[in-house]
């Protein structure tokens, strides 16, 4: 468990008037609201400043609007897509799967979200990095696509390798070019999207001296192939994790997942912990 | 401005508004003002540690949620060393949750965290007895007041006893609280529950069972809250879906000194300093000065017990 300091309590006069949340549940406006291909939707919303300042790998908890015949009682993690403190503004981008994806579709421009956050422990980068790997999987690919903006601001290079299905289901690969990213896409309609052939571009870039870190998210299989990487190349890395969550506080315990932390399996919250935890310290 | 002070045994408390046990911890520290609470109720610890039980620990039902998390527990030197301090960092009373799986482990556990800085102890008796063939001490009158004599014996803080809403005669469990020394009692915790997945054939909860919380109770604990506080001359605590200042109100009319919030902040975490500004301007709007002249205001009209038979089964 971390050691959470969480904010001075107030020793003013006045009580409460000096409390400074560092999460905002809010009513924010959305701005934009589109579908980007079949499958998934992009929505944009303007919103306080502490949730405008979200970084790469953090999440929300929306409260989810209920669609017709079902009502989506619990708030719904999502991971940033993007967040912008000099617009105010915050953005996601999700597939419809569920209850709550549903009434989030149903959602027009001008209609309030009610959003919590920012939340967890997102990436970190090393500015000693010169170049970094982004791996992911279908909707994790949204996921990491903040880290783009994030590792140039700090000067990093970065290679996306972004899996999908087929060619249009492939997100965020805009936001890595626009980053000056190196992309590579591939999917299964191209043949292109096993292990083994992701293999031999990781083996690739490591030889190159083009991966100082793995970064994934989306696939239990290329977590796998990275871990083992990373144990052979010594290298480190991160990945951002999902899971049923409740209170997306670290209050209720019930989005915990296995960690092997220093040959000892032990439970960790992926919304208090995490999402964003060691590579080599997940059970893929 | 509404007197919002309530006392419940020995304690003042600022506001009768805290939150139920399990659904408060370090994070919401991030959200909201803990200083604006009557008091701060730990989730429930243990002398074993407990990593909980299989996933999925939680379900969504219509109206709330099913819960099965198992009490996962660092044991009492990881509270004693780290949770212990970050609470003590704020004003309000601390309250610490415990459970054991029998009456002298109760015991034992209220003993070693009996020391400064914990102003009184939550008995969650509301758990698995396992000298009684797990049935959860707070079944029963018999088993509760013998947890309850132990546990009186063991500590001179202020003990709470938190009941199951579990059982048929709650009325008689609550007196037998009362007899062995509760300075107060939580009236209730979950309502024993499942659900089933229709693709699947599963359960949706990895222990089976589990307890159901959320708006979908609040009538049924009212209920109890409203039958226990007639049974007894100590405070009692209302926790049952509440989410908002209307709903503590009505608890407070049944009967309740005070009320805590659980599965509500899961949905909005600020959702207790939302119900004390709502329950002072509640108050204000009918010139009550003090929130605690809500207590038991509840106005009816004289009926005869006999009355009720049409609730009961036909014979």
């Amino acid at each position: 468990m971390r050691d959470e300091a969480g904010p001075q309590p107030s020793m003013g006069l006045r009580g409460h008037s000096a409390f400074q949340p560092s999460a905002v549940a809010e009513k924010a406006l959305i701005i934009s609201h589109e579908a980007v291909n079949g499958e998934y939707r992009h929505m944009r919303l303007a919103c306080n400043a502490v949730a405008a300042g979200a970084a790469p790998g953090q999440f929300f908890q929306l409260l989810c609007p209920a669609p017709p015949g079902e009502a989506p009682f619990l708030r719904r993690p999502m991971s940033v897509y993007g967040a912008d403190p000099a617009t105010g503004t915050v953005e996601f981008l999700y597939k419809v799967t569920g209850a709550g994806t549903r009434g989030l579709a149903m959602l027009g421009v001008g209609d309030q979200l009610d959003i919590l956050g920012p939340l967890g422990q997102g990436f970190t980068l090393d500015p000693a990095w010169r170049h970094i790997v982004a791996v992911g999987r279908g909707a994790g690919l949204a996921t990491l696509a903040p880290l783009a903006r994030a590792a140039r601001a700090q000067g990093i290079g970065v290679t996306a390798i972004l899996s999908a299905r087929r060619p249009e289901l492939v997100v965020s690969e805009a936001q890595f070019r626009a980053q000056g990213a190196e992309v590579l896409a591939v999917t299964e309609s191209d043949g292109t999207s096993s292990p083994a052939y992701v293999e031999r571009q990781l083996r690739a870039l490591t030889a190159a001296g083009r991966c100082d870190a793995f970064f994934t998210c989306g696939s239990a299989r290329l977590l796998r192939l990275q871990q083992d990487l990373a144990r052979e190349f010594g290298l480190p890395g991160q990945v951002a994790l999902e899971q049923q969550m409740a209170c997306g506080l670290g209050i209720c315990f019930c989005c915990v997942r296995d960690f092997q932390v220093e040959g000892r399996t032990l439970h960790k919250r992926v919304c208090w912990d995490g999402p964003v935890f060691d590579l080599l310290e997940a059970v893929a | 401005m509404t007197d919002m002070t309530v006392r419940i045994g020995g304690l003042t408390l600022a506001s009768p508004v805290m939150p139920a046990s399990g659904t408060f911890a370090e994070g919401l520290a991030r959200v909201m003002d803990l200083d604006r609470l009557g008091a701060l109720v730990t989730k429930t610890i243990t002398r074993e540690l407990r990593d909980g039980n299989p996933l999925p620990r939680v379900a969504e039902v219509p109206g709330g949620m099913l819960n099965a998390i198992g009490i996962p527990s660092k044991g009492v030197p990881c509270f004693l060393r780290d949770s212990l301090p970050f609470y003590q960092r704020w004003r309000p009373p601390l309250v610490v949750s415990i459970s054991a799986p029998t009456a002298e482990g109760f015991a034992a556990l209220a003993a070693e965290i009996s020391v400064p800085g914990v102003t009184a102890i939550e008995a969650n008796i509301s758990c698995p007895n396992i000298e009684e063939d797990g049935k959860a001490f707070a079944m029963q009158a018999g088993s509760a007041a013998a947890v309850m004599r132990r546990l009186r014996a063991a500590t001179s803080l202020p003990l709470w006893a938190k009941l199951t809403p579990n059982t048929g005669d709650m009325a008689a469990v609550a007196l037998a609280c009362e007899d062995e020394g509760a300075d107060a009692l939580v009236v209730a915790n979950t309502i024993l529950a499942m659900s089933i997945d229709l693709q699947t054939f599963k359960p949706r909860l990895g222990n089976i069972m589990g307890g159901l919380s959320g708006p979908a109770v609040k009538p049924i604990v009212l209920r109890q809250v409203y039958q226990c506080a007639r049974a007894v001359r100590i405070p009692v605590i209302g926790c049952g879906g509440i989410s908002t200042a209307l709903d503590a109100a009505e608890y407070m009319l049944a009967g309740a000194t005070a009320v805590q919030v659980g599965t509500a902040t899961f949905l909005q975490p600020e959702a207790m300093t939302q119900v004390i500004d709502g329950l002072a301007q509640f108050c204000a709007a009918r010139g009550i000065g003090h929130v605690a002249e809500l207590t038991g205001a509840l106005k009816r009209e004289d009926t005869h017990e006999a009355d009720l038979a049409w609730a009961a089964p036909a014979p």
